[in-house]
C-alpha cells in the first residue's frame, strides 16, 4: 500500500489513520494548543486555539478537520498567532485573574497558554463575575466564574462516565455549565469520580483540598497520626518531582510522610491482600452454596455510588468486602484501640470518591469515621512542597511493622485488571512460577476499557469481565440484563485504566497512564511475595486481631436507599 | 407552588414519540402544552424513561426561549415589540398592562396565575401594528385604553 502524506509547516508527515490533522500535527512534534480537545472525548471544536492555515489562506480547526493526502497547512503564521492571542484575551476578559489564590495555580491551562503566547495585557474591560462556588460535594468544588465553556467536563461526565450530572444550560452570553435546575452537585447523580476536575483546564472544577485541616492534626501533640498509601500513588507522584513517569517511588513517599510528621506509615496493598482473600472466599462460597452471580467487585467507591443511584437491584451482586482502604482503617482502629493517644487515620489515595466513601455512615462507629482524612496524591504533592522536602533527593524508607509486608497481588490493585489477577492467583490450583506468569497473558492486563477472560476452576469455566470507565460498566450491565452476556465475576473501576488514572493523581496523557500501570507490574515483579495468601502479615492477622471479627471489620452491606 | 403531575399523561406523550430521546423537544412541547410550563418533577421522570440525564433535558429546556420553567398564567399576553410595533408605540401598551396587573420585567405572571405578560420580537403582523396576542388570538391596532378594556373583558370571562 502506498503511503499518503500531508505537509505540515513544509514537513512531510505520513497519514496513518489519524482522525484529524491535530493528531498528525502533534505527531510531527508540534505542540498545537487546545482547551477542548482530548482524544478520549468526542470532538467539540469550540475553543478554536488549534486553528491552522492552508495554502489558500483558509483557516481550519485542526481538531475537527480530517487529514487528506497532499494537504498543506501551516501552524504558526502571523494571522494564527493573532487569532490565538485574541481568543486568550477574550477568555481572560471575563475570567477571574487572581491566579495566586486559585487552587489550579500552576496547573491551569489558561494560565499556561496566556504565558506561552505572551499575553501581557488584556485590551478588553474586565467583566469577570464574583466567584460562584458550589462546595456541596465532598469530592469536588465548582466555581462557575472560572469556566471557559470548553465543555470537557460535560463530555467526560456523559461520554466516559455515563453520569451526566452537568451539562450546558441557557444560551449565548448566559450560557453556563450547570446541573439540572442549578441544584448543588451533591444532590445530583454525581458519583464523585472527579474526572471532570481532572480534565478541567481551569479552576472551574477542582478537587476538594483537605490539607489545611490535616496539617493541624499533624501538629497536635496529643494525636497519633497513622497513614496508609494506596498502590497507585507510588507510580503517580514521581513525575511531579522530576522523576520518570510511572516510576515506583514508594520508599520516598514513606520517607516524606515521616518527615511531614506522620507517626506510623503503612501500605494499603497490605489490606488489598485481605480483600483478595475475603473476596475469593465470598466468590467460592457463592459457587458452593449457589449465591447470586455475577459477583461484582466493591473496591471502587465511585462505582458503588453509581450502582446505588442507577442499579440498586445490583447491590446484592456487589461483594460485601469493604474496600482495601476501609479494611485497613478498621484493622488500624482495632489495633490502636488501647492507644493512650487519640488515633487519627489518614489515607493517601489516587481517588476523589474516597473522600465521600470515608464519610459514609457505613464506615463510622459512634459517629467517628474509620478514616478521618482522605488526601489525594495531588494534595500530598502540595504538602511535600509546603514542607520543603526535596523529594528527588530523599532516601527511601520502608513502611512500619506490624503491617509491613505486602504482596505483588496487592500492589497491582491500582491498575485495571489487578484485582482480578490477584483473585486468579489465589484460586488457581497450579502454584508454579510458570503458571503465575501465564496469568498475566490471560487478558487481564492492558488499559482497554473492557476485557474478558475465563479461568478453569474445579472442572468448570469461570467467566470474568474487567471494565473501567462507568460507561463501559453500564454498557456491560445492559448487555447482561438483555441476556446477551453472562459473567461469574466482574471487576469494575470507575476511572478508565483503574486507580492509576484516578482524578486525585496528577493529570497525564494515555502514554503516562500506561507507564503508571507498567510501574505497578514492575513493583509486583520485584516483590518476593506474589500471592495474597503468602503474606505473613495477613496470616498473622487472621490468627490474631481478626479472629472472630472478620465480618465486623472487613465486610459491609450497602442498602437500597429509599 | 408544587404542581401535581399525572404521570399517566406524561406516559401518553412519551408513547406518542415511542420513548425516543431524539424527540425530546417535541416531548417537552407537548408537556408544556399540558401544564403551560415545564414542571420540575417532570424532569427526573423523563430522564428515567428516555435514558438521558436531567441536566441534558434542562440544557434543552433552557436553550429555547419558548420553554418556561415557571408556571404561566391562563392568559398569556404577548406584546409585539418588533420595529414596526415599537415605532407605533407598543411600549405604552406594555406599561399599561404591567401597571394594571402589578407586573414587571422580572415578574411576568400574576400570583393568581391568570395573566402572563411578555414581549416578543416580531409576530409577523406588522401591517396591524401595534399588535398583541392573547394565547393564540391576535388583537390588532392596540392602544393602552383598548388593552385595559381587553383585560376587563378577560377578567369577566372568569
Amino acid at each position: 500500500m502506498s503511503m499518503e502524506f500531508m505537509l505540515i509547516d513544509n514537513m512531510p508527515v505520513e497519514i496513518a489513520g489519524e482522525a484529524n490533522i491535530l493528531s498528525l500535527i502533534r505527531k510531527a512534534g508540534i505542540d498545537l494548543p487546545t482547551f477542548c480537545y482530548y482524544s478520549e472525548l468526542s470532538v467539540y471544536g469550540a475553543c478554536r486555539m488549534c486553528v491552522v492555515e492552508d495554502k489558500w489562506g483558509e483557516i481550519h480547526a485542526a481538531c475537527s478537520t480530517p487529514p487528506k493526502a497532499g494537504m498543506e497547512v501551516r501552524t504558526n503564521t502571523p494571522r494564527l498567532r493573532k487569532y490565538r492571542k485574541m481568543i486568550l484575551e477574550l477568555l481572560l476578559s471575563n475570567h477571574c485573574r487572581d491566579c495566586t489564590t486559585c487552587e489550579k495555580n500552576g496547573k491551569c491551562k489558561l494560565q499556561e497558554l496566556a504565558q506561552r503566547f505572551g499575553i501581557k495585557q488584556v485590551r478588553f474591560s474586565n467583566t469577570s463575575e464574583e466567584s460562584d462556588m458550589d462546595t456541596s460535594s465532598l469530592c469536588i468544588s465548582r466555581d462557575k466564574s472560572k469556566c471557559i465553556l470548553c465543555g470537557d467536563c460535560v463530555r467526560m461526565c456523559e461520554e466516559v462516565q455515563n453520569v451526566g450530572a452537568i451539562d450546558f444550560a441557557f444560551r449565548g452570553s448566559k450560557m453556563c455549565v450547570s446541573t439540572a435546575f442549578d441544584e448543588p452537585i451533591a444532590n445530583t447523580k454525581c458519583v464523585g469520580c472527579g474526572q471532570c476536575a481532572a480534565i478541567c483546564p481551569t479552576g472551574a472544577i477542582v478537587v476538594k483540598n483537605d490539607t489545611a485541616r490535616l496539617w493541624k492534626e499533624l501538629s497536635n501533640k496529643d494525636t497519633k497520626v497513622v497513614v496508609q498509601i494506596a498502590p497507585a500513588v507510588r507510580v503517580g507522584i514521581g513525575k511531579e518531582f522530576g522523576l520518570p513517569e510511572g516510576e515506583n517511588v514508594m520508599g520516598r513517599v514513606v520517607a516524606a510522610l515521616r518527615r511531614i510528621g506522620f507517626d506510623e506509615v503503612f501500605d494499603t496493598s497490605t489490606a488489598a491482600d485481605l480483600t483478595v482473600l475475603e473476596e475469593t472466599g465470598e466468590f467460592l462460597g457463592r459457587l458452593q452454596k449457589g449465591g447470586v452471580f455475577p459477583l461484582i467487585t466493591s473496591c471502587c467507591p465511585a462505582w458503588i455510588r453509581y450502582a446505588e443511584l442507577n442499579y440498586p437491584e445490583l447491590l446484592e451482586n456487589i461483594s460485601t468486602c469493604r474496600s482495601p482502604m476501609q479494611m485497613f482503617a478498621s484493622v488500624l482502629k482495632e489495633h490502636y484501640k488501647h492507644s493512650n493517644r487519640k488515633v487519627v487515620s489518614v489515607a493517601i489515595m489516587p481517588c476523589t470518591a474516597k473522600k465521600h466513601e470515608a464519610a459514609r455512615e457505613e464506615f463510622q462507629e459512634n459517629g467517628i469515621p474509620y478514616v478521618d482524612y482522605v488526601i489525594t496524591t495531588q494534595e500530598l504533592i502540595q504538602m511535600i512542597r509546603e514542607a520543603g522536602i526535596v523529594f528527588s533527593e530523599i532516601e527511601p524508607e520502608a513502611v512500619d511493622m506490624p503491617f509491613g509486608a505486602t504482596s505483588g497481588a496487592g500492589v497491582i490493585f491500582g491498575v485495571t485488571g489487578g484485582v482480578t489477577e490477584a483473585v486468579i492467583r489465589r484460586v488457581s490450583d497450579d502454584k508454579s512460577v510458570s503458571a503465575l506468569r501465564a496469568i498475566a497473558f490471560t487478558g487481564v492486563r492492558g488499559m482497554q476499557g473492557v476485557k474478558e477472560t475465563s479461568i478453569a476452576y474445579e472442572g468448570r469455566q469461570i467467566k470474568v469481565a474487567i471494565v473501567s470507565g462507568l460507561k463501559n460498566a453500564d454498557d456491560l450491565i445492559r448487555k447482561m440484563k438483555k441476556g446477551e452476556a453472562h459473567y461469574d465475576f466482574i471487576e469494575v473501576m470507575a476511572c478508565p485504566g483503574g486507580c492509576v488514572c484516578g482524578a486525585g493523581q496528577p493529570f497525564t496523557n494515555a502514554e503516562g497512564k500506561k507507564l503508571r500501570g507498567a510501574g505497578l507490574y514492575d513493583a509486583d515483579r520485584m516483590s518476593n511475595i506474589k500471592r495474597s495468601e503468602e503474606n505473613p502479615v495477613i496470616m498473622a492477622l487472621y490468627g490474631g486481631l481478626l479472629k472472630g471479627k472478620t465480618h465486623k471489620l472487613l465486610h459491609v452491606h450497602y442498602h437500597r436507599k429509599a | 407552588m408544587q404542581e401535581i403531575i399525572d404521570f399517566k399523561e406524561i406516559d401518553a406523550i412519551l408513547e406518542r414519540y415511542r420513548y425516543e430521546s431524539s424527540s425530546i423537544i417535541a416531548i417537552l412541547q407537548d408537556t408544556q402544552a399540558k401544564y403551560r410550563y415545564l414542571p420540575k418533577d417532570v424532569f427526573p421522570y423523563l430522564s428515567e424513561k428516555l435514558g438521558i440525564s436531567t441536566a441534558k433535558i434542562y440544557s434543552v429546556a433552557t436553550f429555547y426561549e419558548n420553554f418556561s420553567l415557571e408556571p404561566k398564567g391562563k392568559y398569556i399576553i404577548k406584546i409585539c415589540d418588533g420595529t414596526a410595533c415599537h415605532v407605533r408605540k407598543s411600549i405604552p401598551i406594555l406599561e399599561r398592562l404591567r401597571k394594571s396587573l402589578g407586573l414587571s420585567e422580572s415578574k411576568e405572571t400574576t400570583d393568581d396565575l391568570m395573566f402572563t405578560v411578555q414581549t416578543v420580537s416580531c409576530l409577523g403582523a406588522c401591517g396591524l401594528a401595534p399588535v398583541l396576542t392573547v394565547n393564540e388570538k391576535v388583537y390588532a391596532a392596540m392602544t393602552p385604553d383598548k388593552a385595559t378594556e381587553l383585560l376587563a373583558k378577560l377578567k369577566e370571562e372568569n
